[in-house]
């Protein structure tokens, strides 16, 4: 099955998130990440989802059902920035921080806390280097991880914002992908 | 102005102010203040109140299939609404405007599993098209606008709005004049006129091509413009099970009903047609069988209001998302001069004659039960319906609610649907045993000149028919209930006859005598055993100003034929029992 991101737009109001999600799970796909906050508008959310689906059209259009739902975008095959936050805890005595620091370094990412014998580290990337900065440091002793989910924006001018389904939507056959 | 209500007077006046005038429900603790509101509202208010909160939400779907208008469930917290659960699935798979009310917990205990405490917005989230939890009176004017504003447009459906007993109890100033803000929700009724040119050159280059009428064609108040439509290409008319109404079976561009139980030329002409345009009807599996099989040389058209409903079972070439209405009255501006549809016409006519050949060979419509047999039987089934049908014809305005089952299918066989649209009622998607009784009370209620025929089986029959004490206490006389007895759970036992070797697991069903039951609730009571006393009894059930109940204990292993057995093609189908 491929993986797929979805960018919806949706109305902030309580239960949005349980809708979107109870949708998905209907179908019984899995979701692998789920990332939402605020958008540029007020009152209304931006969300990421990442699932495996073989047919996600289906979905989306199912997802338009939903009354607080604006926009929904299979972002999969367009131009994007991706980007997900990984925290993790790590075992570190004295004698490994050096080498941990420099790994760091490497990676672009943050120290944010040092104990007596952990440290925590902030890193943020594309889900592949995330993944490949988490392979990294397991072998120091991961003691505790959380990721924030991936989210997505689509480069260039072309946008993802709640006027432009009004239009697309008027007359239009199915709701027009971008 | 400035006048402070409290919430439950502003429930009451907000669902006048949408033209409310009936609702069924059950009061219970927590829906209490809107009980106590709506005594000051009677006179503008009609309440009904049944004995099971799933009657409720029946009989408020009958009223809105009746109608067309919104209809309108009440029941209170915990076990109040969790029985309205099943008729707001049936609403959700069916397309019907149901608005339900329920009464929570105060918002003060609110997740704190206090007395009748039950997560109704959790539940029904994925069986309604939206709810609400409401715990602030100043929401109420706007919440009760927007939930029945997206109850009864796009595509109908439930909604449901929950709302906390303190903010029933609580005053304050309503706002009536804020605007819907639903940025997300804009339903597409205009279809796009260059799809709509696109599906006519579809429609003009077909030799062989059918109209298929669904759901979407009553609903959108479209059966002149079908028939207009329809008359003008000269292309034949197919009509799911909720299509029924939409157009007249006597017509002769008319070929009745397609799918599971639909006749064989019907389903004939399905896999043979070239060019299929489906107006609001959404492929349910029970009308294309195995859909990989389904229409295997048609190019179709999908007219519907809702995108997603468009290539999700069958593959569209032409999509056009629209309301029924307005797309066909696109069609027939767009349509051609006379001469451009000569060759049409010229195919159209052959077409015609090939499916009336076709019909010729398989049908005569009570030809699908072996005679020999039929003629030993005390009281065929079909000897009801055929009755049934001719004093339908003859005695006036008519309406009939089925319920689900084999007697459902021999109803839309069977009787002639002629009577327009949204004379026939019946649970479809969710096929929901025990819809017909209570669903019949909101029919009669919207319809209170009509004959409202009943046509249920024994098994449904005993799930609802408390009822029937609701429809004595409302004064309604209009109803009349035929009870197709055979003492089976009857489709299932057919499927077991038919597939699984008689083996009738869980199928014989006893019950009361039926005639008596009727004649406890204060109804007249008639029973049934032989062929020659249906007319009689039809004929003292009109004569009845009263409710009247038929126990009609029909032969009791009779199948329905034609029949597509589950997920295979409707290009073949079983038209008898197989020899055993």
């Amino acid at each position: 099955m491929k993986t797929h991101t979805i960018v919806l737009l949706v109305q902030d109001r309580p239960g949005v998130l349980s809708r979107v999600a109870g949708l998905v799970r209907r179908r019984g796909y899995n979701i692998q990440s789920l990332a939402v906050g605020h958008s540029e508008q007020p009152g209304i959310s931006r969300m990421t989802i990442v699932v495996e689906s073989d047919h996600v059209e289906q979905v989306v259009k199912q997802l338009y059902r939903l009354i607080e739902v604006i926009k929904v975008s299979d972002v999969t095959d367009d131009p994007t920035v991706e980007r997900e936050m990984v925290v993790v805890k790590l075992h570190a005595p004295a004698g490994v921080r050096h080498e941990i620091v420099s790994m760091c370094g490497v990676f672009d990412a943050k120290i944010v806390d040092v104990g007596t014998n952990t440290m925590i580290v902030e890193m943020t990337g594309t889900p592949a280097k995330v993944e490949n900065f988490i392979e990294v440091v397991r072998p120091y002793g991961l003691k505790e991880m959380m990721r924030t989910g991936r989210i997505a924006m689509v480069r260039g001018a072309r946008g993802h914002n709640a006027g432009e389904y009004v239009e697309s939507a008027n007359g239009a056959v199915v709701p027009a992908l971008n | 102005m400035s006048e402070t209500r409290t919430g439950a007077q502003i429930m009451c006046e907000a669902l006048i102010r949408e033209g409310v005038e009936v609702m069924f429900g059950i009061p219970g603790g927590a829906i209490m203040p809107f009980y106590y509101a709506m005594w000051e509202y009677r006179d503008k208010l009609r309440h009904v109140l049944c004995r099971h909160e799933q009657g409720a939400g029946h009989a408020a779907e009958g009223y809105a299939r009746a109608t067309g208008r919104i209809g309108v469930c009440i029941g209170t917290s915990g076990p109040g609404v969790t029985n309205l659960v099943t008729p707001i699935a049936d609403a959700m798979m069916d397309s019907t405007p149901l608005l339900a009310i329920c009464g929570q917990v105060g918002s003060h205990v609110l997740g704190k599993d206090a007395f009748q405490e039950t997560d109704i917005t959790g539940i029904t989230m994925p069986i309604t098209k939206h709810n609400y939890l409401v715990k602030d009176p100043n929401d109420l004017a706007y919440v009760f606008k927007e939930a029945i504003h997206i109850a009864t447009t796009g595509r109908p459906g439930p909604v449901l709005i929950d709302i906390t007993k303190d903010a029933m109890q609580k005053s304050v100033v309503p706002r009536w004049d804020q605007k819907l803000n639903l940025p997300g929700y804009k339903p597409t009724y205009a279809p796009n006129r260059k799809q709509v040119r696109e599906a006519l050159k579809l429609l003009l280059s077909a030799k062989k091509p059918l109209i298929l009428a669904g759901n979407g064609v009553i609903m959108a108040g479209a059966a002149e413009e079908l028939r207009a439509f329809a008359e003008k290409l000269r292309v034949p008319v197919i009509t799911t099970l909720h299509g029924i109404g939409s157009f007249p079976e006597e017509h002769p561009l008319a070929l009745g009903m397609p799918g599971m139980h639909g006749w064989v030329h019907v389903n004939r002409a399905i896999q043979e047609c070239d060019v299929l345009f489906n107006i609001g009807g959404r492929f349910d599996d029970r009308v294309t069988g195995k859909a990989s099989t389904f229409a295997p040389h048609a190019r179709v058209i999908h007219v519907d209001i809702d995108p997603s409903e468009i290539g999700k079972n069958v593959k569209v070439t032409v999509p056009i998302v629209g309301d029924a209405r307005l797309t066909l009255q696109a069609l027939l501006e767009e349509m051609p001069e006379r001469e451009a549809l000569a060759e049409l016409h010229a195919h159209a006519s052959d077409w015609m004659e090939h499916i009336r050949e076709l019909q010729e060979k398989h049908q005569g419509k009570q030809q699908y039960v072996n005679r020999a047999q039929t003629e030993r039987m005390a009281l065929p089934p079909h000897d009801v319906y055929d009755k049934l049908n001719r004093a339908l014809a003859q005695r006036g305005r008519y309406r009939v609610v089925t319920d689900v089952g084999q007697h459902q299918m021999w109803a839309a066989q069977l009787l002639d649907w002629n009577a327009g649209p949204r004379t026939h009622i019946t649970s479809g998607g969710a096929a929901t045993m025990g819809f017909s009784v209570p669903a019949a009370l909101g029919v009669a209620i919207a319809h209170p000149n009509d004959t409202i025929w009943v046509v249920c089986g024994d098994g449904g029959f005993q799930m609802t028919n408390q009822e029937m004490a609701t429809i004595v206490q409302e004064g309604i006389k209009n109803i009349k209930i035929a009870v197709i007895n055979n003492g089976y759970l009857g489709m299932v036992r057919q499927w077991q006859e038919l597939f699984e070797q008689k083996r009738y697991s869980g199928t014989p069903l006893s019950g009361p005598d039926f005639a008596k039951l009727a004649e406890a609730y204060y109804w007249k009571g008639l029973t049934v055993e032989h062929s020659d006393e249906v007319q009689a009894a039809i004929d003292e059930a009109y004569a009845t100003d009263g409710p009247v109940l038929i126990d009609f204990r029909v032969e009791r292993e009779v199948n329905v034929f034609p029949m597509v057995p589950q997920n295979t093609s409707i290009g073949d189908m079983i038209t008898e029992a197989p020899a055993s």
